[in-house]
C-alpha cells in the first residue's frame, strides 16, 4: 500500500519519533522569532558565503520583510504539520527548500569561512542532515499512524 | 453530522491518543517558546527602563536653499580630495575608477552613494595645492557642469580674491593655523582638518581670531563627532550608567605602509611641479625633498607624529562625551620601534593624561571617587584592534560604530540585580548597533577600522551616510542659518593643547603640566616650549 506499512512497529515508531523531533525543532525556532521583536534575518544573509548576489538582494530593504515574514511562517507551518500529523509530505518538501537556503548561504565548503558555528564540518553540516532527515520523512510518511490524519483512515 | 458521529465511534482510547498526541506536543512547544521570550523581553524591558539610555535624535536637517556658497580648498591630495567628494564633486579619475570597481563587483556600492549625496548647493570655486598635478587634476575635474574652478598659486590670494566665502583647509599640519588665521581675518570661513594647530603659541593666536571675528563660522575636522552612536553613548554617561569613570582606554592599530604614513611617491614630483619654498612655510629652508613632500606627516618640521595625527581622534571623541578638557598632567613615552627608515616622529606612543579633578556621576558615597586618567596607546607595528573602552565602577563601555555596555561584577548600582541573575556580567545590559549587523561587502580593512571607530560611516535612520558628509553640512549649515559646530574653536583648543603637550612629554621625558588658571602650558625656567615641539632632529 505505502512504504511505510512494510515497516515493523519498531521501525515505525522510530519514524515518528524523528518526525516529532524535527517538527519540535522547527515550531520551537518559528515561536521564538515570533516572539522576538528585533529579529532578522539580515545578518545571515548579509553574511553569506555563497551565491551572494541571491542572497544579498534577499536582505535590501524592499524585500526583506517579506523574507523575514515567510521564514517565520514556514518554520511555524513546518514545524506545526510535523507535530500534529497532517499534510507532512508537504511540510517535509517546504522544510528541505528551507533548510537548503540555509546551507547554501553558508556551505560547509573547505574553501569558504566557516563563519560562527558549534562544531567543525566539511561538506556536510547540520542543516543539510536534517534536509536529509526530512527527505526519509517525506518518503516515509506516518502521520496516519500516529497524527491527525489517524482520525480520516479510521474513517475509511 | 452522523458521518462525524461515526468517525468519533469509531474511534478508540488509543485512536484518540494517536491522532492527537501531537496536538499536546504543539501546545506545549508553542507555551514553552512563548514563556520563555515573554520572560526574557520583560526583564530586558526592565533593565533598559533602569538604565533609561535613549539615542538622541540626529540635529534637524536645515536647509541649504538659497545663492551657492563659493568654497575654495586649500590643499588637494588625498585628504582634499575626499573633503570635496563629500561635498558633491569627484574627480574624474574616482568616478572612472568607482564604475569600473561597480561593474567588476556589483556589491560595491560607493558609487551610487556618491551620486545618491544629497546637493550642498556650493560651487567649488578655487584650488590650491604647490603640485602642479593636484591642481591640474581638480581644473580638469571640476570645470564644467556649471561650475568654474580657478587655481590660486597661493592660498593668500584666493582669501583675497573676493571669489570664496569659505575655504577647506586639508594642507600639512604646519599650514593649518597660518591659513585658518589669514582667512579669517578677512572675514572667510574656514574648515580645517586637525591637528588644529602645529604650535602652541599659534593655538592661542587662532582662538583669539575666531573670537575676534565673530561672524566667521570655524569648524575642525573631527567628523566622528556626527555618528550616532557618540550621541548614544553622551546619553549613557549622562544617566550614569557606568558610575564614575576613572579610566578610559583608547588605540591606534596599523601595520601597513600606508598607516605608517609611507605614501607613493608622485614619478611626477620635482622642482618645476612643486612650489617647494611655499610647501616649506615655517619649516626649516632644506633642498627639494619629493619624500618631505609626500610623507610630511614623518617629519615634527611640517607633522605632529601620533600625539597631534591620531591621538587627537581618540581624544576628541572621548571629549565629545566626556567632556573633559585638557587634562592637568600629561605623561608620554615611545620611540621609532617599526619604521626605522629616517623619520623623526615616533610610530610606537604611549600617552597618559591625568585628570585629577574628573568626576562622573557615583554610585558610592559622595566624596569617595575622584579622577581619571585618559590612555591613548598607539603602534604602527600591529594592527590588533584593542577597541576603545571606558572604564567606571559600575559598567565598562565599548565604543565604536557601536555602543555595547556590560555591568562590572564589582559594580554597586547592579549589585542587587547581578545577585538576582537580571544582570550576566559577561553579557551586555545595552547594546546599540545602528547597522543592524550589516556587513559590509565592499570596503578595505583600513576602512572598516575607521568606520569601527565612528571615523568613517555613520548611520541614519539605518541608512549608511559618510560622517565627513555631515560634518561639512553642519558647518555650511551654520554658515548659512547660524548656530555653532559641534567641534568649534573651544573644542579645537582643547584638542590642539593636549596633542602639543603629548608631543613635549615625549620629547622632554618628563610629566607636562597645564595651569588652568593662567591657561597656560607650564614651562621650567628658560625653557622654549614651542621650539622643543617643533625640533626637527632625526
Amino acid at each position: 500500500m505505502n512504504a511505510i506499512s512494510k515497516l515493523s512497529i519498531g521501525q515505525v515508531n522510530s519514524m515518528v519519533l524523528l518526525r516529532l523531533l524535527i517538527g519540535w525543532h522547527f515550531l520551537y525556532e518559528g515561536v521564538i522569532k515570533v516572539y522576538s521583536t528585533t529579529w532578522t534575518a539580515k545578518g545571515y544573509l548579509l553574511s553569506a558565503s555563497f551565491f551572494q548576489p541571491f542572497f544579498q538582494w534577499l536582505a535590501s530593504e524592499s524585500i526583506l520583510p517579506a523574507v523575514d515574514v515567510l521564514n517565520i511562517f514556514i518554520l511555524l507551518v513546518v514545524g506545526a504539520s510535523l507535530l500534529i500529523g497532517f499534510r507532512t509530505k508537504w511540510a517535509c518538501l517546504a522544510g528541505i527548500g528551507l533548510l537548503l537556503l540555509y546551507y547554501l548561504a553558508h556551505p560547509a565548503f573547505p574553501w569558504l569561512p566557516q563563519g560562527p558555528s558549534e562544531g567543525s564540518y566539511w561538506l556536510v553540516n547540520k542543516n543539510l542532515i536534517e534536509a536529509a532527515a526530512l527527505l526519509v520523512l517525506a518518503l516515509f510518511p506516518t502521520e496516519k499512524r500516529f497524527g491527525i490524519e489517524r482520525m480520516f483512515k479510521t474513517k475509511k | 453530522m452522523s458521518t462525524k458521529q461515526n468517525i468519533f465511534q469509531t474511534l478508540t482510547r488509543r485512536d484518540w491518543l494517536k491522532s492527537l498526541g501531537g496536538l499536546s506536543l504543539f501546545g506545549a512547544v508553542w507555551s514553552a517558546g512563548a514563556s520563555f521570550s515573554t520572560k526574557a523581553k520583560r526583564e530586558r524591558n526592565i533593565l533598559l527602563q533602569t538604565l533609561n539610555i535613549k539615542a538622541s535624535a540626529p540635529p534637524p536637517t536645515a536647509t541649504m536653499e538659497g545663492s551657492p556658497l563659493r568654497i575654495g580648498i586649500i590643499g588637494f591630495g588625498g585628504r582634499g580630495e575626499h573633503l570635496v567628494r563629500s561635498l558633491g564633486y569627484a574627480t574624474t579619475e574616482w568616478l572612472e575608477e568607482m564604475s569600473r570597481a561597480e561593474k567588476e563587483n556589483p556589491a560595491d556600492t560607493r558609487l551610487k552613494e556618491f551620486k545618491d549625496q544629497e546637493n550642498l548647493n556650493i560651487r567649488l570655486t578655487g584650488v590650491c595645492d604647490v603640485f602642479d598635478v593636484h591642481a591640474n587634476k581638480a581644473l580638469q575635474s571640476f570645470n564644467g557642469n556649471g561650475n568654474t574652478c580657478k587655481r590660486y598659486r597661493t592660498a593668500t590670494e584666493m582669501i583675497n580674491s573676493g571669489e570664496v566665502d569659505a575655504v577647506v583647509i586639508a594642507t600639512p599640519d604646519h599650514w593649518h593655523a597660518p591659513l585658518s588665521i589669514e582667512a579669517i581675518n578677512a572675514g572667510i570661513h574656514v574648515y580645517v582638518e586637525k591637528p588644529m594647530t602645529h604650535s602652541i603659541e599659534e593655538t592661542y593666536t587662532l582662538r583669539n581670531a575666531v573670537i575676534e571675528n565673530p561672524k566667521v563660522v570655524f569648524a575642525l575636522g573631527h567628523q566622528h563627532r556626527q555618528t550616532q552612536s557618540f550621541l548614544t553613548a553622551q546619553d549613557a554617561i549622562a544617566k550614569n550608567v557606568l558610575g564614575h569613570i576613572s579610566l578610559v582606554m583608547t588605540a591606534t592599530n596599523r601595520n601597513d605602509d600606508n598607516g605608517a604614513w609611507q605614501y607613493d611617491i608622485h614619478p611626477d614630483a620635482n622642482t618645476k611641479t612643486i612650489y617647494w619654498e611655499l610647501f616649506l612655510g615655517s619649516a626649516p629652508k632644506i633642498p627639494f625633498n619629493a619624500e618631505h613632500f609626500f610623507r610630511w606627516r614623518k617629519w615634527w618640521a611640517y607633522g605632529s607624529g601620533l600625539s597631534g595625527d591620531l591621538m587627537t581622534h581618540d581624544y576628541d571623541r572621548i571629549n565629545c562625551i566626556l567632556k573633559m578638557g585638557i587634562p592637568k598632567f600629561v605623561t608620554a613615552s615611545g620611540g621609532i620601534y617599526t619604521h626605522r627608515d629616517g623619520r623623526n616622529v615616533p610610530d610606537v606612543m604611549q600617552i597618559n593624561m591625568e585628570y585629577p579633578d574628573f568626576k562622573t556621576g557615583t554610585s558610592q558615597e559622595i566624596g569617595k571617587e575622584q579622577g581619571m586618567t585618559f590612555v591613548y596607546s598607539a603602534t604602527l607595528g600591529n594592527q590588533l584592534d584593542r577597541g576603545t573602552v571606558l572604564m567606571g565602577h559600575d559598567g565598562s563601555m565599548e565604543l565604536g560604530n557601536a555602543v555595547t555596555i556590560f555591568a562590572d561584577s564589582g559594580s554597586t548600582r547592579y549589585k542587587k540585580m547581578i545577585e538576582e541573575k537580571q544582570i550576566d556580567p559577561y553579557v551586555p545590559i545595552f547594546q546599540y548597533d545602528p547597522s543592524v549587523n550589516g556587513v559590509d561587502a565592499v570596503t578595505s580593512a583600513t576602512a572598516k577600522y575607521f568606520a569601527n571607530k565612528g571615523l568613517l560611516w555613520t548611520y541614519r535612520d539605518g541608512k549608511r551616510v559618510d560622517s565627513t558628509f555631515l560634518h561639512l553640512r553642519e558647518w555650511i549649515s551654520c554658515i548659512r542659518n547660524g548656530g555653532k559646530p559641534s567641534c568649534g574653536i573651544q573644542e579645537g583648543f582643547e584638542e590642539a593643547i593636549t596633542a602639543h603637550m603629548g608631543g613635549l612629554s615625549y620629547k622632554l621625558g618628563r610629566k607636562i603640566e597645564w595651569d588652568n588658571e593662567v591657561q597656560k602650558i607650564v614651562a621650567l625656567p628658560g625653557e622654549d616650549l614651542d621650539a622643543i615641539l617643533l625640533e626637527n632632529k632625526v
